[in-house]
């Protein structure tokens, strides 16, 4: 039972991680239609953001939680700039563009993104330093939760809440909203579609840089290329709910992260994304629209 | 009309490029021994292939300044193949048309393989200073290939015997990234304990390197009850499986290869590194020629040796007193003075058997202690 | 007044992006000796490249979309120099002699490194057209092309490798196979569309690539296959060069035939059925045309040609590990196809040229040569989004006959 737990508590802490990700390609894709391969890159510039703040406060010797608050802030500001400018560099002039012409954009700004940062910083590792402190009521359990992933689970779910709240009770919300359901007809009745889809960007880009720093600080190192790998795999949770669908981008995110770890514990970690991905294929074949996607009707 | 332009501009472009390609690929042969380096000189492995380079150059500008060998100046060609086994065909196709005679490279074992097939039909000697798979001196099929570095199977040896016969462990964990050199050494790590019938694998699997946690393997790992895990491999997923076994509290031991005998490992994990242990070339630096290169790299580059350093200063002594010793830039001659003449290097002497290992290179265990690796004898 | 607000305009730019990038290029933090490098020039250097570019940026903006604006407004034979050539007879014999004569005399005139990466690019020419069949003409966004190409790859590597079997008898059950593995792909995802198409592909593609690398009894895992026998010419023992320039013609020969069959294809029937799905799936169902059938066959026809290259890859490096099938490449070969201008063969042949060549020659450039070409195709992109060579429909002209 207790490994059944270990696996399991494992399992969510890789789906909040999946998640935060996996939201921004969502966010995205329900506005403007575009798988946003870069969005891995964004999420590793925040995490590198935060390392160099965090060690130059270090160096000055503040107080760790200063840092990590200071960190983190650096982090979400940065990420949601970068965001921002990828949007207006490689996706706004393309707005009438073949639908394909973006996607390649897309990749075109990620190779991009991760050869500025090999060259900027390092190609090396990096140690990234635990930002966040060792609770002490959790040391009987550190086996199954330990402090880092006490924080990821917490922050995670109340991101979640913070979104939804904005999606659905806030003015930007409905434009967002709105723009996802008819661009041509929100732009109609007055919602400025150029300044909703930058904010969609950057609310991406902030929930991204809040997973780079807290799976950086639990994992303990970062290098360029950690937004390939989190990026493809967020995207895969992000189909699997139904992309478009933010409920559906946390399930989806969940799902496959309880599935990797289940199938690293019973069968074996060779196969673990052999396993990620039979399944989507699996779900996608059932349900062509993902998990909690809208059936869409053809239009005729 | 503007795009038109365009169109003339891609086209012009192309053009451009084509006699560009003509001019510069009519180079002419001059008057010079030319010394081919090949390995990761960009991209993420290239902390693996420049350390290599600039020991090459230190070796070329010595012997350029004694006079050359054979009355004629050496001079370094160096070519990036970025370790894929695509491009490293390209690589070599490059050197083999710019006329080297002898090869240092390349640097992964995945990449020399290809490379290899190109340069035995061109009758060019290629030796390696950290290619360690052990099909490339084993399988007999590449007689022009030479390398200053014990291979993988002599590591996972060794790896095996310390946790059975030093540690006196029964039950091991193997464990590899799934990559070319670290699930081959778990190989044969997994085929030495079988065979010694003193100690049984309990766990064998492979880790998604770059995944975002590695809980569920560690969790699995403790709960097959092993006493020891060899893990074949590099060093980020290193650090990331032992800091994440260590903070929930496992003491199981943690033996490694030479991709996790690197200062990095120490620094990125840093207190959880303590008491691991790593398999790596044998300790050469109290051999007074080992220091002097040491001092001189820092002194011309401005930073300590790489990983592969020496190997690769003695790979490329190696390869230049052969020709000279051959007295000509002959295939055959250059072979067999490699396999008879010993040669003064910072790993000692050394000469190559008939399968092109280094007789006299090897591998030692180290133990990290007080944030170091310290050999254990 | 323009060019003042112009200025002002990149001046803030620049204030941007030296914001943007400072945490990145100007400080350096060595993380374990706690020492902080300043690297103050560099952001001196980002704001006044970035003041430039963005001029330059906004001054092609503007002319591209005048540019487009124009085009509108004028009628259909605004051709360009590219489709005038391969339009018009007049021209087109001579830049076909030409260009023959080009292609007869490379490996005769380069040195054998120049006809190696040629090669590579050429089988990429073909990689790129089998593509665009799924892509540019059915419409079917495939994420995972490379799984095919794997597919022949180790047809060849472990028949060669176990039974000791030419390259001749491969390369058409290499491209066999790929078919097969097209059509196994093409069943279950007859149901999806769009983007859950690409990412169920570019699953699939993992899928295989994963396989390989774990099943070690199968494809020997990560350690690959070597010594994979080169292409045999009649039994005849060819020499290292001799043998890079038969490759090369075998190659050129093998571009020809898959432009030959492309370019029958995409006027037959079963052509102009996938143009009209990827118009209107509802409408070309209504037409009468079989959905399930014409899709397959998209599939299938797009894997065959992975297929045979892969057979040809496999000869060519004569060594193959599942490294060199990674999600990257069926990007690189994606973005082929649409650089090059979905549906255009001229394009993608010329796409595959640009992307292939393009990071060899920028060797120069060493560390900066992926960054170039990360910027290279967003800058290609934003400024000719409909590829280098727009497709050009077909259109039926009545003219009237005087009489």
């Amino acid at each position: 039972m207790e490994y059944f737990l270990e696996l399991f508590m494992g399992g969510l802490i890789r789906g909040s991680i999946y998640a935060l990700i996996a939201l921004g390609y969502t966010m995205v894709y329900g506005i403007i239609e575009l798988i946003n391969f870069a969005h891995g890159e964004i999420y590793m510039i925040g995490a590198f953001t935060a390392l160099i703040v965090a060690s130059v406060l270090a160096v000055m010797g503040v107080h760790q939680l200063a840092i990590l608050a200071i960190a983190m802030l650096a982090a979400i500001v940065y990420s949601s700039a970068y965001g921002f400018t990828v949007e207006k560099i490689a996706y706004k002039p393309l707005r009438h563009a073949p639908r394909l012409s973006p996607l390649i954009s897309a990749i075109g700004m990620s190779i991009f993104l991760q050869n500025y940062v090999l060259l900027a910083q390092t190609s090396d590792f990096l140690p990234f330093p635990s930002l966040i402190p060792d609770f002490k009521f959790l040391e009987p359990y550190s086996s199954i939760l330990r402090p880092t992933e006490l924080v990821i689970l917490l922050t995670t779910g109340v991101v979640m809440l913070l979104l939804t709240l904005l999606i659905k009770f806030t003015k930007i919300g409905k434009a967002m909203r709105a723009t996802a359901q008819d661009r041509t007809m929100a732009l109609l009745v007055g919602v400025n579609v150029n300044q909703v889809i930058s904010i969609t960007f950057v609310i991406g880009s902030a929930l991204a840089a809040i997973g780079g720093v807290l799976i950086a600080s639990h994992i303990g190192q970062i290098n360029f290329f950690i937004g390939f790998i989190a990026g493809i795999k967020a995207f895969t949770a992000a189909v699997l709910g139904g992309i478009g669908s933010v409920p559906g981008a946390v399930l989806g995110s969940f799902v496959l992260g309880l599935t990797e770890s289940f199938a690293t514990g019973y069968v074996s970690s060779d196969y673990e994304d052999v396993f990620a991905f039979a399944l989507l294929v699996l779900i996608l074949i059932f349900r062509p629209g993902g998990l909690l996607g809208k059936s869409s009707t053809q239009k005729v | 009309m503007k795009k038109s332009h365009l169109k003339k501009m891609t086209v012009i472009a192309v053009i451009c490029t084509w006699i560009t390609l003509g001019i510069s690929g009519a180079g002419v042969a001059a008057d010079t021994i030319k010394l081919g380096v090949a390995g990761a000189l960009s991209g993420d492995l290239a902390s693996y292939g420049l350390p290599i380079l600039k020991a090459a150059k230190l070796v070329v500008n010595d012997v350029n300044a004694k006079g050359g060998i054979l009355g004629k100046k050496v001079e370094i060609i160096s070519e990036d193949d970025m370790c894929k086994p695509e491009i490293a065909t390209n690589t070599a196709t490059k050197l083999v048309s710019e006329g080297v005679t002898v090869v240092l490279g390349h640097v992964c074992s995945g990449a020399t393989k290809p490379a290899l097939d190109i340069y035995k039909d061109a009758h060019i000697i290629a030796m390696s200073a950290s290619a360690t798979s052990p099909d490339l001196t084993q399988s007999g099929k590449y007689p022009n290939f030479f390398r200053t570095i014990a291979s993988d199977d002599a590591q996972a040896k060794l790896e095996v015997n310390f946790a059975l016969d030093t540690l006196k462990l029964k039950k091991i964990a193997v464990l590899h990234d799934k990559g070319d050199y670290g699930k081959g050494l778990a190989e044969y790590a997994k085929g030495f304990i079988e065979k010694s019938g003193k100690g049984e694998v309990v766990f064998f699997e492979g880790v998604t390197p770059g995944a975002v946690d590695y809980s569920a393997v560690v969790n699995k790992i403790k709960r097959s009850g092993a006493q020891a895990i060899i893990f074949g491999g590099y060093h980020p997923e290193a650090s990331k499986i032992v800091t994440q076994m260590r903070k929930d509290g496992m003491k199981t031991v943690f033996i490694s290869d030479d991709g996790v005998k690197d200062d990095t490992f120490i620094k990125v994990a840093g207190k959880y590194a303590e008491g691991v242990y790593a398999t790596g070339p044998k300790d050469t630096s109290s051999n007074p020629m080992d220091k002097a290169v040491r001092e001189e790299y820092k002194k011309v580059y401005g930073e300590d040796v790489g990983v592969f350093s020496i190997n690769g200063y003695a790979a490329a002594q190696a390869l230049l007193n052969a020709i000279q010793k051959a007295g000509s830039t002959n295939y055959d001659a250059i072979i067999k003075a490699l396999r008879t003449d010993y040669v003064e290097t910072p790993l000692g002497k050394i000469k190559f058997d008939d399968r092109g290992d280094a007789v006299g290179v090897g591998f030692s265990m180290y133990e990290v202690k007080n944030g170091k690796y310290v050999e254990l004898k | 007044m323009t060019t003042f607000s112009e200025l002002k305009k990149s001046f803030l730019t620049a204030l941007w992006f030296m914001f943007l990038t400072f945490p990145i290029m100007v400080i350096r933090v060595n993380t374990i000796d706690k020492i902080v490098i300043w690297r103050w020039r560099n952001m001196g250097y980002v704001g006044v490249a970035s003041f430039f570019l963005s001029l330059a940026w906004r001054y092609f903006l503007r002319r591209k979309e005048a540019g487009s604006k124009r085009a509108l407004s004028r009628t259909a034979n605004s051709q360009t120099l590219l489709e005038r050539i391969s339009s018009e007879r007049r021209y087109k014999i001579p830049a076909m002699t030409a260009a023959a004569i080009g292609i007869i005399m490379f490996p005769f005139i380069m040195n054998s490194y120049q006809t190696n990466i040629m090669i590579t690019a050429l089988m990429y020419v073909v990689l790129g057209l089998g593509l665009n069949i799924v892509v540019g003409l059915a419409g079917l966004l495939d994420l995972g092309y490379v799984a095919f190409y794997a597919v022949g790859a180790y047809t060849y590597g472990l028949l060669n490798h176990h039974f000791g079997i030419g390259f001749w008898a491969v390369l058409p059950l290499g491209g066999a196979l790929g078919a097969l593995f097209g059509v196994l792909l093409g069943f279950p995802v007859l149901r999806l569309r769009g983007d859950y198409l690409a990412i169920v592909t570019l699953g699939f593609g993992e899928i295989i690539r994963l396989i390989l690398e774990n099943w070690n009894e199968f494809s020997y895992g990560p350690s690959g296959i070597a010594h994979i026998a080169r292409p045999s010419l009649f039994g005849l023992k060819l020499s290292f060069f001799g043998e890079i320039r038969y490759l090369y013609f075998l190659m050129i020969g093998m571009v020809l035939f898959t432009i030959f069959v492309v370019n029958r294809l995409q006027n037959s029937r079963i052509g102009r059925a996938w143009i009209a799905l990827r118009e209107d799936e509802i409408a070309c169902q209504a037409m009468g045309i079989d959905k399930t059938r014409t899709k397959l066959t998209a599939f299938a026809l797009g894997a065959t040609w992975a297929g045979m290259v892969g057979v040809i890859f496999a000869a060519k490096t004569t060594f193959i590990n599942p490294d060199s099938f990674t999600f990257l490449e069926s990007a690189m070969i994606l973005s082929i196809v649409v650089l090059g201008g979905m549906g255009s063969i001229l394009g993608v042949v010329i796409a595959a040229l640009i992307l292939i060549l393009l990071p060899e020659y920028l060797r120069a450039f060493s560390d900066y040569r992926m960054l170039l070409f990360g910027a290279i195709m967003v800058i290609m992109m934003v400024f000719r989004p409909q590829g280098i060579i727009a497709n050009v429909r077909r259109s039926y002209n009545f003219k009237k006959v005087e009489d």
